[in-house]
């Protein structure tokens, strides 16, 4: 039974609805990607410092050890997602532009786990609802810690940081975000539909180690099955099923929160200022398999869609298998491909090449057509106000990235240039075709600070 | 791979889709201006639309600018330039119109988007002021003989009307359902404003016109309108009658909100159009000029920055907190 018993209306002002174009890789069901020729596991693969190697080159590794340890507390350890043997640490440039240091190993022969045996290991089997009271709380934040769980919608900040609890500010609610708001994306779709139990143990735990009473899992109305499904796996839980409305970008803190509570976070603020921890539903279902089999995040389900792809499908695959990797496996770049995008349309990165892992917070691949692409000529602003109709953020883009253009801090200080966090629903609407994002995205980079 | 920033998709509506739009809200403007004038409602908006195109063409040459016709927005200038004229105006009075529009009103500024006047209506309030007699009340009445084009051309427009009655002179009233039907005396595009609801509808549907800024006005001179009739229940210039009579629909519709000169958030479009609508109503009231959209209209554009710096928007979670005194 879906329960719609929250506090907030399902809604947040603003934002928009671009075609989801989801039905291009809903339907596909989770293939295991077989086991890649060789991984490269990057030592920075979420919001925070690095990670120190921990493995010497030309060692022997085996699935789920760790090969890059977190000595900081913001930080995430990282582990091998195959059996083989490392090589000599290299340099590697991820979608987002970041260069970093990573551990490429090469593949044993001989695989403990592959195919259907690897989602069982990951997914399958029996996850309990009951008994959770025998986890105490650092317990379990010590496992999410040591298993490397970042956040896996996307942006990457380490789990247990968000779990630590703090006793100036109490968490109450636990929202498990499914609402997967980029288009294209099914991953976290198909994850809902084909493993609800490891997400609701998870989200159990989760809200034991941060203190929250409530649990609710929100889940866009463009996925009805995968509601229906995680309802059925929360029966006799206290974890409630909230169904929120279909709009770019539900799956943002600061538009779910809203939606769902009917609180606000603090601009500058986090989701614990409002007493309120959110994690994504894969994340969820790695905090289960991290607590209750005590295995580390080593893989994750992909999605690998778009009209450019030959066939779209959903993978699991191991982390740091490259681009190229997944793309073959899915029959290739169609002729018509003109962009390869790590993530969804809207916050995606553009990839150059396709020889690029991927990384914990990797939730797709997206390959348009070259019609598809945004690609008119740049105007000048019609002071039209269409971005600021659309601003989820309630800011008026326009002025902050021509400001930011300008290097008129004074004026983007005005305009609240900090509070905008990069959704693009400006840019997507702008008639002029400003590249609005980038250029508020360049103005925080080089704002002075005070 | 060629890379670029995203969002990697988008509506795909470009500015030139957006001033086609404007071109078809106008159609049924110009529609009814060819069913009440005849050829001339033809003639004024061509006259206008070729002299926009020339003087955008001769002005950002001279600005050695990459001349930039194909983005209609001159065209839109034009339409919207000539409707706004009377049946018989003479064809070196558009001209110069559409000159001083273009010229005066866009590419001195850097062109399209920098401008802080309605360009249009700095060209139409340039001949106002340089040819009264032409756009003045008798601008608009037939006086050769013979057989006039059409039968409206013969009476004085309502709004002069209205000015006469106010003076304590005899006239007659236009009735309601002319007004609203368009077939009055007025300026080509103002006198139907079933037309100006139709394609000003049509473009607030689309988002090209925002609609805060037509409710704004029309809200305005509703209310002003209807204490005036409160306090001389008598009149029979009517609230009704100073919604549909005059150009105040189509200066709402299709003038006040040009993206380029009026607000970008929303309270100030509506603060804009509210103020847009006043304005109308003080300079109907007060002024010798029977009409006042194009004055009041400049009047807001000038507003518009400081309205758009007193009307940023709350960002959602509040303003950003000011950063922490180093201890």
């Amino acid at each position: 039974m879906v329960s719609s018993a929250i506090p907030g209306t399902g809604r947040f002002a603003r934002g928009l609805h671009p075609d989801d174009k989801k039905s291009i890789s809903a339907g596909a069901g989770i293939e295991v990607l077989p086991t890649p020729k060789s991984v490269l596991i990057p030592l920075l693969q979420h919001i925070g410092a690095p990670c120190e190697p921990a493995v010497k080159p030309r060692a022997e590794v085996r699935l789920g050890q760790a090969v890059g340890e977190a000595k900081a507390f913001v930080s995430a350890p990282v582990h091998a997602s195959i059996d083989g043997k490392t090589a000599a640490a290299t340099v590697t440039t991820l979608p987002n532009g970041r260069h970093v240091a990573a551990i490429p190993i090469t593949a044993a022969e001989e695989q403990s786990l592959s195919g259907q045996a690897l989602w069982e290991d990951i997914y399958g089997g029996q996850w309990p609802t009951d008994g959770l009271g025998s986890f105490d709380p650092e317990q379990i934040v010590t496992a999410v810690r040591s298993a490397g769980l970042v956040g896996m919608g996307g942006a990457a900040f380490p789990t247990h940081v968000k779990l630590t609890p703090n006793e100036k500010r109490p968490v109450d609610t636990l929202v498990v975000n499914g609402c997967e708001c980029e288009p294209y994306l099914t991953a976290d779709h198909r994850l809902m539909l084909e493993a609800p139990a490891p997400i609701i143990t998870g989200a159990l735990l989760a809200a034991r180690a941060a203190g929250a009473e409530r649990i609710i899992v929100a889940i866009e109305d463009n996925k009805p099955d995968a509601a229906e499904a995680m309802a059925a796996a929360a029966e006799g839980t206290p974890v409630q099923v909230a169904i929120v409305q279909t709009r770019y970008p539900m799956g943002g803190e600061r538009q779910l929160i809203p939606a769902v509570l009917g609180r606000e976070v603090p601009t500058g603020g986090l989701p614990l200022d409002v007493g309120v921890v959110v994690v994504n539903v894969a994340t969820a279902a790695a905090i289960a398999r991290a607590v209750i089999r005590g295995k580390p995040l080593t893989h994750r389900v992909v999605s690998v869609t778009g009209e450019g792809i030959n066939q779209p499908k959903n993978l699991l695959v191991p982390l740091g298998a490259s681009y190229a990797e997944l793309v073959a496996f899915c029959g290739g770049l169609a002729d018509s491909a003109g962009r390869v995008i790590a993530g969804g349309p809207m916050m995606g990165f553009a990839l150059a090449e396709l020889d690029v892992p991927v990384t914990k917070g990797t939730s797709g691949v997206v390959v348009l057509t070259e019609e598809q692409l945004r690609r008119a000529e740049q105007t000048a602003c019609l002071r039209c106000g269409r971005c600021v109709d659309v601003c989820p953020a309630g800011l008026v883009p326009t002025k902050i990235a021509l400001a930011a253009r300008h290097q008129d801090w004074e004026t983007a200080r005005r305009y609240y240039l900090t509070a905008c966090f990069e959704c693009g629903c400006c840019a997507y609407v702008c008639p002029a075709n400003i590249p609005l994002v980038q250029l508020i995205r360049t103005g925080k980079a080089t704002m002075p600070k005070e | 791979m060629p890379v670029a920033p995203g969002p990697h998709i988008g509506t795909g509506r470009t500015t030139r889709r957006v001033m086609i739009d404007v071109l078809l809200g106008l159609v049924p403007v110009f529609a009814a201006a060819c069913w009440v004038f005849g050829w001339y409602a033809l003639m004024q908006v061509g006259i206008c639309v070729a002299s926009c195109l020339a003087a955008e063409a001769l002005f950002t040459a001279m600005r050695r600018r990459p001349v930039s016709l194909g983005d209609f927005s001159a065209v839109v200038t034009g339409v919207i330039l000539g409707l706004s004229m009377p049946w018989r105006c003479p064809v070196h009075v558009d001209v110069v119109a559409s000159f001083v529009a273009i010229g005066v009103g866009k590419v001195i500024f850097g062109g399209l988007g920098h401008n802080i006047f309605n360009p249009a209506m700095v060209g139409r309030a340039f001949v106002t002021i340089a040819f009264p007699a032409l756009l003045g009340a008798g601008g608009y009445l037939y006086t050769g003989s013979g057989t006039p084009p059409t039968d409206v051309v013969t009476a004085a427009t309502p709004m002069t009307v209205a000015k006469h009655l106010a003076a304590g002179k005899a006239g007659q009233v236009a009735g309601l359902w002319p007004l609203f039907l368009g077939n009055v005396n007025g300026s080509l595009g103002e006198t139907s404003a079933l037309a100006c609801l139709v394609g000003g509808l049509y473009l607030c549907i689309r988002r090209t016109a925002a609609w805060q800024i037509p409710l704004g006005a029309v809200l305005a001179v509703a209310v002003i309108a209807g204490v005036g009739n409160l306090l001389h229940p008598q009149a029979q210039w009517t609230v009704l009658h100073h919604l549909l009579g005059g150009a105040l629909l189509y200066g709402a519709f299709f003038i006040a909100t040009d993206p380029v000169t009026s607000p970008l958030t929303p309270r100030g479009k509506f603060i804009f159009g509210a103020g847009m609508g006043a304005l109308v109503m003080v300079i109907r009231t007060y002024s010798g000029y029977p009409e006042g959209v194009q004055f009041s209209v400049l009047l807001m554009n000038a507003t518009v920055p400081l309205l758009n710096r007193w009307t940023v928007p709350r960002p959602v979670g509040g303003p950003v907190p000011a950063p922490k005194a180093q201890a």
